[in-house]
């Protein structure tokens, strides 16, 4: 696990009109680690992530990737530098099948945009196998007709295919039963494992505690800190959750992520 | 069954033939299957009750009627693929006509330019009026209902203050758009070429799958093609044969089915438009460009609507006051959906404009055969729309219930 960052954010604002939906917020997430992101409804942790897709411009605030500084304008710029974000809402498309999907908006094609279908179907079919995706029963099938937990293997496995470095997984087990959800865990663990950055952003106490390394909270768009899974209790997250002080103040130098004491 | 699907799923796939039939009833995944069978007892009921309806004259007759609504209706393909409409296509193909008869007219009247010119002018206003529609819908997004709803008014509007009243036209290329018929030698050739490249075309694809180790998914159905497709094109190009051979409209009909398919399923751009469709939202997400996508499918409607302009001015060699109104509209809009393409977007086949065209024309002609009036076949089509659209809408529900 590399001590540099390979995410950073600092100092990220974002306001939709009159509503601050982000202020001042730090995130981090270094190569092999699952850090997660949580916090209530309304607390800014999509909007977070939407700004490092690239779906939504930042207002204030810088983007560190690699070390580097860098600006996301668009997906693409956020694909290219190798983030991959797998929406709650999962973002298929129901009418497409299991290739199209994946490949969606990055086609393989040679001459005059002609796709080159065999070799989009056989990695469809390597990728599955090996995130051990066993329950689909054809990769030529509309996503219309897979279950909840084969559609999110799906979207995971389509964030996985372009040698991402790092994957941020929306609330991946909203949906699921127990043993799918667990299925869903195991596939995050394995992904920090083969040294990708993971964020997990979820509800769920029990998820986090399974699969994060480190857990950042997020209260009303604001930043209340930093947790290392190994060092808190589900009762710390719960109540920085509900009632955490931002440890950042407006004019004051941040005072490098330290817990609160609660 | 198939090795993709072997490497997938620890249990191989070996599905049967009632088996998939039921899977695909069961998902709403028939395509243009119901529209055919209907299409063949349409003809079988026709052929037993009209005396004159499987002749040669009518049978070029109905190519005929068919040729015109069926251009429109492949462009109607790609906008409701997108999930929008065009509802000034039968106005702006009647632009086109009005554009190449006022181009072509001798001096005094027109600029007496050469046909193809004119015909090349026509298109690219009726595909920059095109994107002047699709760029309100994609880039302001005012619903397309409305925006070509204007269309319909605007263009009918120009089209009675430019036209002095009826232009007969006098240019041969512009008549030979629906006026040329091959030769029989030559429509032979046609056929013969047509299916040898199909053949060909269909067992290339099979055989660089193969090679990739992709298995043919569906072998019943793919030789059931291979057999039936160059077999009615053979016997078409027979019965044209037996009037006045094999117009050119018919095989500009055929042209444009073998490139807008190719484009529809074998590009990026055919691609997106299906994903513009199922999922505006996630193809936005995978870095679409979903507006250009919208532009680029008006621009296409509006291209086909002057084409099928075209051929229809050429079919009446000439351009009166009412050119693309009656119910063309509705014909090409009923055609696509007829033939199994969503209204709700996402799904459809530019396959689906061809055979649904052929159904309503056959309607037509076979019950003005039989000595109907214009009424009772309005009545007809009409209750076929409705059933049809109720059809998806049904299966559209079951799909989405066996998906969650």
């Amino acid at each position: 696990m590399s001590d540099i960052p390979l995410l950073d954010l600092r100092g990220v604002s974002k306001s939709f009109g009159s509503v601050q939906a982000l202020t001042d917020v730090d995130l981090e997430v270094r190569q092999g680690e699952v850090m997660a992101l949580v916090g209530d409804n309304g607390a800014g942790k999509s909007t977070l992530i939407k700004c490092v897709a690239g779906i939504h411009p930042m207002d204030h605030g810088q983007i560190y990737f690699d070390g580097r500084p860098v600006a996301i304008h668009s997906p693409k710029e956020a694909a290219n530098l190798g983030i991959e974000v797998v929406y709650q809402d999962l973002a298929l498309c129901d009418n497409l099948d299991v290739v199209q999907n994946m490949y969606l908006g990055r086609e393989e094609h040679n001459w005059f945009q002609r796709l080159k279908e065999p070799p989009m179907e056989k990695r469809t079919s390597e990728t599955l196998k090996t995130l051990a995706v066993t329950t689909i029963r054809s990769i030529r099938q509309p996503v219309a007709t897979l279950s909840g937990g084969q559609r999110q293997s799906v979207a995971v496995a389509r964030a996985v295919m372009w040698n991402s470095k790092l994957v941020i997984l929306d609330e991946p087990t909203a949906a699921l039963g127990v043993s799918q959800t667990e299925q869903v865990l195991q596939l995050v663990k394995r992904l920090a494992e083969q040294g990708l950055a993971v964020v997990l952003i979820s509800h769920n106490l029990h998820d986090i505690f399974e699969a994060a390394h480190r857990i950042t909270v997020l209260r009303l768009g604001r930043d209340i800190g930093i947790y290392e899974r190994a060092k808190t209790t589900q009762e710390e997250i719960v109540h920085a959750i509900t009632a955490g002080i931002p440890t950042k103040v407006a004019g004051i130098a941040a005072t490098d992520h330290e817990v609160p004491a609660s | 069954m198939t090795a993709d699907a072997a490497a997938v799923s620890a249990e191989p796939e070996v599905q049967s033939y009632g088996e998939r039939l039921r899977v695909n009833i069961r998902t709403g995944n028939l395509g243009s299957a119901p529209v055919l069978v209907a299409l063949l007892l349409v003809m079988v009921a026709f052929g037993f009750t009209a005396q004159n309806f499987f002749t040669p004259v009518n049978f070029s007759n109905l190519i005929g009627q068919m040729v015109g609504t069926c251009m429109l209706a492949y462009g109607v393909v790609f906008v409701l693929l997108i999930g929008e409409i065009d509802l000034s296509i039968g106005y702006v193909s009647g632009v086109a006509g009005m554009i190449a008869a006022l181009l072509a007219q001798p001096t005094p009247v027109g600029l007496g330019l050469p046909g193809w010119l004119c015909i090349l002018i026509a298109l690219l206003c009726t595909t920059a009026i095109g994107a002047f529609q699709g760029s309100f819908v994609a880039l302001i997004g005012v619903p397309s209902f409305v925006v070509t709803l204007a269309g319909l008014l605007i263009w009918q509007g120009l089209i009675q203050l430019e036209l002095p009243g009826v232009i007969v036209i006098q240019n041969n290329t512009i008549n030979n758009v629906y006026g040329y018929f091959f030769s029989d030698t030559g429509g032979w050739i046609i056929g013969i070429a047509v299916s040898v490249a199909y053949v060909a075309g269909t067992l290339v694809a099979v055989l660089s799958g193969r090679r990739h180790g992709i298995a043919i998914r569906d072998p019943g159905l793919l030789v059931g093609k291979l057999i039936a497709i160059p077999v009615i094109t053979l016997l078409t190009v027979f019965v044209c044969n037996k009037d006045r051979g094999v117009p050119f409209a018919l095989l500009l009909v055929v042209v444009m089915l073998v490139v807008l398919t190719f484009l529809a399923k074998k590009t990026t751009f055919g691609r997106h438009v299906y994903a513009v469709g199922g999922n505006a939202e996630a193809a936005r997400r995978a870095g679409i460009n979903v507006p250009r996508i919208r532009i680029i499918v008006f621009m296409i409607s509006g291209f086909m609507a002057g084409l099928g302009g075209i051929v229809l001015a050429s079919r009446l060699q000439s351009v009166d006051l009412n050119a693309g109104g009656s119910t063309l509209l509705i014909d090409a809009i009923a055609a696509a959906v007829i033939g199994g393409t969503s209204l709700f977007g996402g799904r459809g086949e530019v396959r689906n404009a061809l055979i649904g065209a052929t159904l309503i024309a056959t309607i037509s002609n076979g019950m003005n055969t039989l000595g109907y009036e214009n009424a009772i076949i309005y009545i007809v089509t009409g209750s076929i729309l409705l059933f049809a659209v109720t059809f998806d809408t049904i299966v559209r529900r079951i799909q989405i219930k066996s998906g969650r």
